[in-house]
This record gives structure tokens, C-alpha cells and sequence, in this order.
């Protein structure tokens, strides 16, 4: 595949997840600290987060799995989460946390466990989604190309 | 924890750190503002700081609390502003606020995921000067520089504006992304537009190079004074320029003094309202737990004292109750140790009070409302140092001669005062006590409130007991009380004050002295009635001193030394201000040392309590006059109360539960 069709494709792909709710304002941000001096700052952030996340979403796993649990310390981790997904835009994780907290407020055990399966869904969605992103800039660079800049208006 | 310093790749490189000093830096301002960030989440500090960067800013990030006090006391002026997050797992975020802006006194930002409105006030608070809800964008992180900015413009208000040097360059202007406010408020932004645009007018006058003047850093002995001041003054009197007036300390400006006093009452409001908590901003001194504790401390001290005082309670009885009371607290608590402190907490008090005796009243206790911090239980105790002597002697006295005073584990200290002062001293101290007394008698609930509030500084409380002995002057002059039923009459107490020779005319002319002797009587009297809640809180408050009690002397001024500080704060002062003032004396004491200690993580609590303890006084005691030094007669009022129970028949609870109702002076045989 060509440069040009690379960026192309790349462009369409990022409008999309943008259009479906996987990303928002704030990963514009991101992009925008991003420059000749920081040429790999989004990947950086981003990966990051990634390994941020497993842990964060292996101890809340853990903690919900105690006999007896301790929901202000779920719900710290899913506050922690919360904030760090929604500095990179990661939307629908984030919309995910807050109904998580939700629960923990009520101290629902059963209700914590199935927000914490839809979290990590949505953890793993976009992480997918993000991977495929990096994999196609990562072309589009080995090509001799560039990323080309984005142009929403959010 | 990954340390970085240094502007990314931007210029500005000269002017960083240099900003204060302002001559080169001000031409880039605000390039080279030097942010400390603190965020315990990688992603969210990562991100930050590059934001920061980008705003071409220095950056330094932490991912610990701790770390960043570190950092922040290793280099004092090396940072000009700091923003933090508020939920971190080694510190709470507001509490880094707190210290911050105590030790530092920089500017601090907070930020959160957590939008809540409670959150946001509490950021209010505890002194943020902003709060930013993540994600963070950086449109919001680059108008930060105006609070530092409005914070040094603050602090030099006063400093003549030597030809507005123009700054020509202070060009960076926010950028119209003032519209995206970092507050939480939606519509801040606009605010911080015109505000930004106002600053940068002054801004240019303003010059920030040549007429800044060096951050004044707050010591413990600056704060010291600061607190005595303030407490002399009385905290709703303490202006920013009497303040200074007092102080008397060169290079001080006033404005200086005038942004730490709006952090002290941003620190003492939080007490308040932190004790039990969380609703107590409205009413810090009605809090009703602080409430029980101060009126358990100010029942002991005050009743004692005003007993005392009035020379109806003897002297000894005084003690006897205030070490009844304490002792009660020690059943709660283990008030014995406050007790002991309470000596030490007296004597530190006062070195002024100790000339207090006969001559000036006790104004152990300015009454300041202000929490009592270690530090200033530290003053109130160094101030009472001679004092407490004195009234060591005196409660020795009584407590040797009367057994009332039973759980006074002071005695032993009391031996010592003995030792110490000459009988002269101690008669002299008696009055003051004495006189003390009878304001804190009036403020009992008062003062007991504000002793005792929660800290359950036991050891301000002790100096309450120390009082004690020296009430047993007072009770000589029991005449001069009217009604004072307090007097313990037959007491032991008396007459071991009496041995003392000179007690009585000293206590008489003490008691004339303070002008507020009378009054505080009839307030004593007043205060009677709420005694039963009143004791029970000193008690508690006095239990919760002594466990709490881990610092110096500072911490144990608390209840004790709050209360009688109280009390000398309003016999000077004029009536009514006892609850207030003891409260705010002994605050004032615990302060001055507690702020120096606050940096510890000790101090916090009492501050806290001394705080707690502060408000309840002040809101019981409104009459509380003269701020003589209270101290002594918060010593004595315990013993007295306790000598005084003793006495009664009734007086059982000495060494039970401080059940004030047994304690009512009502009851009291005279």
C-alpha cells in the first residue's frame, strides 16, 4: 500500500473511533503535544496507560473478589482509572468508570463485578483499536511518510 | 519516582528559577515559572508535564506527597507553584495543601477526576488557589502563572510600588484560553479573563524584579509571635496591621502578615470544622463534641478557676477539681500525664505571665480563638513557665494540703514548683490565677469547650490544674466573688494559700486588678449552669489531649492551657471573650509551637484539637474578659475542682467521670 493511501486509511480510522465514542477531545490534546521533539509522545502516553491499567485492573479484579469488600478501595482504584483514561481520552472506558462508581457507592457487590467486566471490555476494545492505530502510523513512517494532522472539531 | 527538571525543548532556559529574583526572568514571564506537579497516576503526570512544558514552563514532577515536601523544603524558593492531585495513596491531597501552604506558602492548585461540589470546597478550604478537574487540558494549565502572580502581588501590597517598571514584557499573555477555565466553575473562566487582564496591568507595574521582596518564611518563632499577637489581639480583632504592630519584627510588611493570617484562619476554620467533623465550619465552637470536650476542659478550668477566683472555691479545691477533672479525663484518657504537662504547658506560657501575677492578668490565654496549635501552646507554655511555677507552688501547696486534689499526679510536679517560686510568686500568680479563674469560671463550658475540644490535649489541660494552686488564693478573696459558689470554704487549699502569705492581699489586689474578675465572676456564675455539659466535655476533651498528646509541651497546652488561656484573654480583654479567648490563647500557645511543628505530622491533629477547643470557647464564653493569664488558673481550676469535689460530698466524681452535674457549682458548699 502507498503512503498516501496509508494516511488515508489512517485518517479514517482515527475519525472512526472518534465517531464511536472510543475517543474523545482529550486524545486531540494528546496529538497536539505531540512534535518534532516529541515525535512518539501519543505511543508513549498511550503505552503507558496500558501497563497502568492491567495493574490497576488486576487489583480491582482482586478486591472484588475478597470475601468481604472493601468498596472504598474499589472504588479508589476505579476513581484512578477514571482519571487516567480520561487524560487520554479513552471515552468509553472512562463513561464505564463512572458507572462503576456508582455501585461502589451502593456497595453492590454484584453489580461492581459486572461493571468491572464491562470496564475491562472496554479497556480491551480500545486497546485493540489503539494498537491498530500505532500499527498503521508505524507503516506509514516506515514508508517515508508522516502522520498527517487531524482536522476534527470536537 | 521520576524527578526532571529543566524546560523541554523550549528557550527559556535563563530566565527559569530566576523568577523571583526577577530581573532577567521577567522579561519571559511566565516561561520559566517552575511548577512542581504531583500525581501519583504515570499517565496523568506524564501528561501534565508535558502540557507544562509546552507552556514553556519548568517542570518537576513527583508521584509522591512526600517526595514533593521534600523537594519543596530542600529548596524553599525553588518552586513557584504546585499542583497536585488530590487522591494520592502516601498523603491525602489536601492535606499536602495544607502544609504547603503553611511551610511554603506557595501558591497550590489541586486537581481531581472528582468534580463533586464537596470536593471542590473543600479545596476552598484548605487554601487552594485553584482546582482543575481532569482531564486536564492544556488551555487551563496555561493561565496558572496568574496565581503566583496574585499571591506575590498580595504579599507586597504594601511595598511601594517603586516605578512600575514596566515589564514590558510580561507579554506572555494568557491566551485567550482564559476562556477555558481551570476551575471547576463553569463560568470562572470568564473571571479569570478579567482577572487576567487586570493583572496584567499591574502585572507591568508591578515590578516583579527589583521590588519583590524575599518569601517570608514562616518559623516557628515567627509563627510564635504571630499567634501571640494574633491572640493578644483577639482573633476577631487581630488585623493584619496591629498584628505587625505587635509583632515588632523588621521587614515584616504587612502584608506579609496579612496573607499568613488568611491561612491561619483558613487552618483554624478547617480544625473546626475537620473535628468531629466535617460540619463544624458553621459553628467550630458550638461543635457539640468539641462542645463537651471544652466544656469539660473549660468546666474544670473555668468553674475551677472562677471558683478559684472568687475565693469561694479554694484554692486547693480548685486543684482538686481540676485534677478531679482531669483525672476524670483520665479515666477517659489518662489525664494524669496532662496534668504533669499542663505544668510545663503554664510555665511555657507564661514568662510574660508570670509577671502576670497581681500585675497584669493572665493572659495566658489571649482568648484567641485561634486553634492551638503546638506552637502556641508551646508560647502559652514558655509564657506560663514562671507562671505555672507559681502556680506549681500554689497547687503544690494545695495539693499537699489538701488531699483534694486527688488525681493530680502533678503533685509531683507541684513539688517541684515548690521548690520554685518564692511564696511571693506564687500568691501573686494565685491572683492572677485567681483572676483568671473566675473569667475561665465563667467561660467553664466555655473554656472547657474550647480546652478541651477533642485533642483531648490533655496537656493544655494541665496547665489548667497547675491553675489550680494558684486559685487557692483566689479563694481568700472569696469575698470579692459574689456568689461565687465555688468557694470552696473549708479548704485545705485555702489555708495552704494562705500560708503563703501575701496570697490574699495579692489575690485581692489581683482580682481588682482584673478588670474582668467581677465580671468573670458573674459570668462564672452564669456559666454554672451549663456546667454538667460543660465538665463532661472538659473531660473529654482533657481524655483526648492526654492520648493525644505526643508532642511537647505544645501539644499539651491544649486543653488546659486553651482554657485558661481563655480566661486570661478575657479578663484582659474584657468579659466575655473568655470561652473565645481561652480558646484562642491556648490555641495561640499550641499554635505558635504547633505551627512550627505543624510540618509534622503530629501537629496536625493538634492544631486540630486546639482549634476544636478554641471554638468552643469562644463560643460558650462571651464574656470572658480578662486574658490574664488564664493559664495559671486553668491549672488551678483543675486542682481546684478537684480539691473542690473532694470537699463536697456530692464531689464524688472527682475521680470518676467528670460528670459536671455532680460538679455544678451550684452545689459547691461554699
Amino acid at each position: 500500500m502507498e503512503v498516501g493511501q496509508m494516511q488515508r486509511q489512517w485518517v479514517d480510522y482515527t475519525k472512526s473511533l472518534f465517531l464511536e465514542g472510543f475517543l474523545d477531545g482529550q486524545f486531540l490534546q494528546l496529538q497536539q503535544l505531540q512534535d518534532e521533539s516529541n515525535p512518539d509522545f501519543v505511543v508513549e502516553v498511550v503505552s503507558l496507560f496500558f501497563e497502568d491499567s492491567e495493574k490497576l485492573l488486576n487489583d480491582l479484579t482482586r478486591a472484588l473478589e475478597q470475601p468481604t469488600v472493601d468498596f472504598k478501595r474499589v472504588d479508589a482504584h476505579v476513581h484512578q482509572f477514571k482519571g487516567s483514561s480520561s487524560s487520554i481520552g479513552a471515552q468509553r472506558v472512562k463513561n464505564a468508570c463512572i458507572a462503576f462508581r456508582n455501585f461502589c457507592e451502593e456497595k453492590n457487590t454484584e453489580g461492581c463485578v459486572r461493571c468491572v467486566q464491562q470496564v475491562k471490555h472496554e479497556y480491551y476494545l480500545v486497546k485493540s483499536k489503539l494498537e491498530t492505530l500505532f500499527a498503521l502510523e508505524q507503516q506509514i513512517m516506515a514508508a517515508g511518510g508522516s502522520i498527517p494532522m487531524l482536522e476534527l472539531n470536537f | 519516582m521520576h524527578l526532571s527538571n529543566g524546560m523541554g525543548s523550549m528557550s527559556t532556559a535563563s530566565s527559569s528559577g530566576t523568577w523571583k529574583s526577577g530581573d532577567v526572568v521577567s522579561d519571559q514571564f511566565p516561561a520559566g515559572l517552575r511548577v512542581l506537579v504531583v500525581d501519583d497516576d504515570p499517565t496523568c503526570l506524564m501528561i501534565l508535564e508535558r502540557m507544562l512544558r509546552t507552556c514553556l514552563y519548568e517542570v518537576t514532577k513527583c508521584n509522591r506527597a512526600e517526595s514533593a515536601l521534600s523537594l519543596l523544603r530542600e529548596n524553599k524558593n525553588g518552586y513557584d507553584i504546585v499542583i497536585s492531585d488530590v487522591h494520592m495513596p502516601d498523603m491525602d491531597g489536601f492535606k499536602l495543601l495544607e502544609q504547603v501552604g503553611l511551610e511554603m506558602d506557595l501558591p497550590v492548585i489541586m486537581m481531581s477526576a472528582d468534580d463533586g461540589k464537596s470536593v471542590v470546597m473543600k479545596g476552598v478550604t484548605h487554601g487552594a488557589c485553584d482546582y482543575l478537574i481532569k482531564p486536564v487540558r492544556i488551555e487551563a494549565l496555561k493561565n496558572i502563572w496568574q496565581h503566583v502572580v496574585r499571591k506575590k502581588k498580595n504579599e507586597r501590597k504594601d511595598v511601594e510600588q517603586s516605578g512600575s517598571v514596566e515589564e514590558g514584557d510580561r507579554q506572555q499573555k494568557p491566551s485567550e484560553d482564559a476562556d477555558y477555565s481551570s476551575s471547576a466553575n463553569e463560568g470562572s473562566w470568564k473571571n479569570s479573563k478579567r482577572r487576567k487582564d487586570e493583572e496584567e496591568e499591574t502585572d507591568e507595574r508591578d515590578d516583579s524584579s527589583t521590588l519583590k521582596k524575599p518569601r517570608v518564611v514562616w518559623s516557628v518563632e515567627l509563627h510564635q509571635q504571630f499567634v501571640g499577637a494574633v491572640n493578644q489581639l483577639g482573633i476577631d480583632k487581630a488585623v493584619p496591621k496591629k498584628i505587625l504592630e505587635l509583632m515588632n519584627v523588621p521587614g515584616l510588611t504587612r502584608e506579609n502578615v496579612a496573607s499568613h493570617l488568611q491561612k491561619y484562619r483558613l487552618y483554624l476554620r478547617r480544625l473546626s470544622g475537620v473535628s468531629q467533623h466535617q460540619n463544624n465550619l458553621s459553628n467550630p465552637f458550638m461543635s457539640p463534641q468539641e462542645a463537651s470536650f471544652g466544656a469539660m476542659s473549660s468546666l474544670n478550668g473555668l468553674d475551677l478557676q472562677t471558683l478559684a477566683v472568687t475565693g469561694q472555691l479554694p484554692a486547693q479545691s480548685l486543684a482538686t477539681l481540676q485534677a478531679a477533672g482531669l483525672g476524670r479525663s483520665t479515666g477517659k484518657s489518662g489525664i494524669p500525664m496532662p496534668l504533669v504537662d499542663q505544668r510545663n504547658l503554664f510555665s511555657f506560657e507564661n514568662p510574660k505571665q508570670q509577671h502576670m501575677s497581681s500585675s497584669k492578668p493572665m493572659n495566658l490565654l489571649h482568648g484567641v480563638p485561634t486553634t492551638m496549635e503546638a506552637k502556641q501552646l508551646a508560647n502559652l507554655h514558655q509564657s506560663a513557665q514562671t507562671l505555672g511555677a507559681a502556680n506549681m507552688q500554689v497547687n503544690a501547696h494545695g495539693v499537699q494540703n489538701s488531699s483534694l486534689l486527688m488525681p493530680v499526679p502533678q503533685s509531683q510536679p507541684r513539688g517541684q514548683i515548690l521548690n520554685e517560686s518564692s511564696g511571693n510568686h506564687v500568691p501573686r500568680h494565685s491572683s492572677s490565677v485567681g483572676q483568671p479563674i473566675i473569667s475561665n469560671g465563667m467561660g467553664n463550658g466555655v473554656l472547657g469547650r474550647n480546652g478541651i475540644v477533642d485533642s483531648g490535649r490533655g496537656v493544655g489541660y494541665n496547665p489548667v490544674h497547675q491553675n489550680s494552686s494558684m486559685l487557692n488564693y483566689p479563694l481568700n478573696n472569696s469575698s470579692q466573688l459574689p456568689g461565687n459558689n465555688f468557694t470552696l470554704g473549708s479548704t485545705p487549699v485555702m489555708s495552704s494559700l494562705a500560708s503563703k502569705g501575701a496570697f490574699p492581699e495579692d489575690v485581692t489586689s489581683d482580682i481588682k486588678r482584673s478588670s474582668g474578675f467581677m465580671p468573670s465572676y458573674d459570668m462564672f456564675n452564669e456559666l454554672q449552669q451549663p456546667k454538667s455539659n460543660e465538665w463532661d466535655l472538659q473531660n473529654v476533651g482533657l481524655t483526648f489531649d492526654v492520648s493525644q498528646h505526643t508532642h511537647s509541651i505544645h501539644g499539651s497546652l491544649d486543653p488546659s492551657v486553651l482554657v485558661h488561656q481563655g480566661f486570661s484573654s478575657s479578663q484582659r480583654g474584657g468579659q466575655s471573650r473568655n470561652p473565645s479567648i481561652v480558646g484562642k490563647t491556648m490555641f495561640s500557645v499550641g499554635e505558635g509551637s504547633h505551627f512550627g511543628n505543624m510540618q509534622n505530622t503530629g501537629h496536625h491533629l493538634n492544631g486540630r484539637i486546639v482549634d476544636n477547643t478554641v471554638r468552643i470557647k469562644a463560643e460558650t464564653v462571651p464574656d470572658a474578659t480578662s486574658q490574664t493569664s488564664f493559664f495559671h488558673e486553668q491549672y488551678g481550676q483543675d486542682d481546684l475542682m478537684s480539691a473542690l469535689l473532694k470537699q463536697q460530698d456530692g464531689l464524688g466524681p472527682a475521680e470518676t467521670e467528670f460528670d459536671f452535674d455532680g460538679y455544678s457549682l451550684d452545689n459547691i458548699p461554699v
